[in-house]
């Protein structure tokens, strides 16, 4: 009776999965080392920045489309993480030039010497940067908490404005100079480590770390999407009057998943700072929160692998595919409208048209899985055996 | 009557100094079919969302199995085991049959499977389409499933509002065999319905609601042979 109830798993689709993902580490882990040159650098940009925006939409995802509250505060949790990871992480001989105009700062420690004291510089250096990741994830959290507790008492329109009105007042906090010692007012935070500094001996991980920290937080996410509390998330989505009358108490599971994304905002927040190498409030604005926005629904709404692959897509063409728009011509032939800024302008039509014609994104509300792709292909061997057979049996007769 | 199970007195409900329910008492026996009819607007619903939770009633005192339940939270009055199948059937429409169903059993840790079971017997047509969004499903599968989904949270007593609303006649004939059969497995109905004929028809005792007050109480049968509940509710007058 039991096996009626669920669907077959297939595992081929695991190990399948399994096999990609290290074939991909591998990749990641040569082009890290032994390729160089000036073509493979924005190869590199593109991948890394890709991996960090993935996590940002999946992130975004888990609040916006499934759990239905339409925030878009996005870029505040982002900020927040930025900043506790860069502010944890400054080496101690650093803290003078950073905070130069505020008398080296108030906060004498960085959570990576303090490791490194303990168990040796490498492993300072790595679970330094991971510790740090994770407070700057749950420093986010605890804003996420506390602004939760009022806004998300809101619905759909004014959820967003007082999200979005957060993210603007956490950005312009951050830039004050009665902060100063703390946040370095407004100017920029650096010299913390980066991903260049991911190293074991003269191996670079420099690529392979964001991955990892990416593809480890998706994980949870998906986890959770697929545990019970995940389809109460979804329940509320679809009916919140309903999933209130089944007993889901939708205060609690608003807020703890506005909590969790935020987490992973703030996350992401940081792997952003170590990928920028600098940090400064100014860039967080409204706009990468709509950037955030615009990879959800081209990836579609409610899908977590729409959402990464429309991340990559996203960022190659922005940062890579696109930019000869902007360089006068191709070539040695100049074509007039090939000026600086025309690669938006081809962007943003770009854009209009993939919101126009798949106005559900390039996912759906479908997940890319392993498991169905090896059963498709079954099928169509299935079919094409049987269509063998029925012929067979014409030819007998 | 059999004792009570369900007991509702002098329960007042206001929409924003509007009076919905206007103190109304009433009890629910355990182990039978009760119906609430009356026409709309005569708060029958709110009557229904106050005793779920859903709405906090101004006055009055709601008892379940000798518990005060006035006011809770809706989780914790359905931990107690009082479910509401709300109107218009409100099933989840991006899930599956079979995610609505473990929804309805949320509160629930222990193992799904005899449940999944028992409503898959109940319905056999939801178990054809367990895999199926339920948006994709038609009306009367839909009402099936919102039964199928309060069901899971394995209540004492489950309350129904407008059913057969929106179904076409065969198919409400149906669904108030299935709330027979509910009921005939141990679990106490609570009925809201316009559709009085079938209601009253089904049900051991029946009160009639009119502009936030109760004005008649009877059997199903008594109720169903009055001069009055005819002219009004059944269209058939003196």
């Amino acid at each position: 009776m039991n096996t009626t109830l669920q669907p077959k798993k297939n595992k081929t689709g695991s190990y399948i999965a399994i096999v990609c993902l290290v074939v991909l580490y591998a990749i990641l882990f040569v082009l890290d080392n032994f390729v160089t040159g000036s073509s493979m650098l924005m190869l590199m940009t593109v991948l890394r920045k890709g991996a960090i925006y993935s996590l940002l939409c999946v992130s975004m995802n888990l609040l916006n489309g499934f759990t239905g509250l339409f925030s878009l505060g996005q870029a505040g949790f982002m900020l927040i993480g930025a900043y506790a990871y860069s502010i944890f992480s400054i080496p101690r001989d650093q803290h003078d030039t950073v905070y130069q105009y505020f008398g080296g700062g108030a906060i004498k420690f960085s959570i990576a010497e303090e490791i490194g004291k303990l168990l040796g510089e490498n492993a300072g250096n790595w679970l330094g940067a991971i510790v740090a990741i994770i407070i700057a994830g749950i420093v986010a959290a605890i804003f996420a908490a506390l602004i939760g507790i009022p806004v998300l008492r809101l619905k759909s329109d004014y959820l967003a404005i007082a999200t979005l009105g957060f993210a603007e007042i956490i950005r312009a906090v951050f830039q004050w100079n009665g902060l100063g010692v703390i946040t370095n007012g407004s100017n920029l935070l650096r010299k913390y480590p980066t991903f260049a500094d991911m190293k074991i001996g003269s191996l670079s991980f420099a690529t392979v770390f964001p991955f990892l920290i990416v593809t480890v937080c998706i994980g949870i996410i998906v986890l959770l999407i697929n545990s019970s509390y995940g389809r109460a998330f979804k329940a509320i989505r679809d009916d919140e009057v309903a999933a209130e009358a089944m007993g889901i108490s939708l205060f609690r599971h608003k807020m703890l998943s506005f909590i969790i994304s935020s987490f992973f905002a703030g996350v992401g927040g940081a792997l952003l700072a170590m990928f920028q190498t600098t940090v400064a409030a100014t860039a967080f604005t409204t706009a990468m929160t709509y950037e955030i926005l615009l990879m959800v629904v081209i990836g579609g709404i409610g899908s977590v692998s729409g959402s990464c692959i429309a991340a990559f897509l996203y960022i190659a063409c922005n940062e890579w595919w696109l930019r000869f728009l902007d360089k006068g011509g191709i070539g040695s032939v100049s074509i007039p409208f090939f000026r600086d800024g025309f690669r938006k302008v081809v962007f943003s039509v770009v854009i209009m048209v993939i919101v126009l014609f798949f106005s559900k994104g390039i996912m759906g509300d479908k997940e890319l899985s392993f498991t169905g792709l090896v059963n498709k292909l079954k099928k169509r061997k299935a079919a094409r055996i049987e269509a063998a057979q029925a012929q067979e049996e014409v030819d007998a007769k | 009557m059999s004792e009570s199970i369900l007991s509702v007195q002098d329960l007042k409900v206001n929409y924003g100094g509007i009076e919905a329910v206007k103190g109304i008492s009433f009890d629910v026996p355990a182990g039978e079919i009760v119906t609430l009819i009356g026409a709309n607007g005569a708060g029958k619903s709110s009557t229904l969302r106050t005793i779920a939770g859903l709405v906090k009633p101004k006055t009055g005192k709601i008892s379940f199995n000798g518990a005060d339940i006035t006011g809770a939270d809706p989780s914790s009055i359905v931990q107690k085991g009082v479910i509401l199948v709300p109107e218009g059937r409100r099933i989840f429409p991006d899930l599956t049959v079979q995610e609505n169903l473990r929804i309805g059993a949320y509160l629930r840790k222990d193992d799904l499977t005899d449940d999944l079971n028992w409503v898959y017997d109940l319905f056999p047509r939801l178990k054809e389409r367990s895999w199926q969004a339920g948006g994709t499903l038609s009306g009367g599968e839909q009402q099936m499933l919102a039964v199928g989904r309060a069901l899971m949270s394995r209540p004492k007593i489950i309350m129904m509002d407008e059913p057969s609303l929106g179904l076409a006649p065969l198919i409400v004939k149906g669904i108030f065999d299935i709330i027979r059969e509910i009921n005939k497995q141990g679990v106490t109905v609570l009925l809201i319905e316009q559709n009085a004929n079938m209601a009253l028809k089904t049900a051991d005792w029946a009160y009639v609601m009119e502009t936030g007050r109760i004005t008649m109480s009877g059997t199903g049968k008594e109720l169903l042979e009055n001069d009055d509940v005819k002219a009004a509710y059944l269209g058939s007058g003196k």
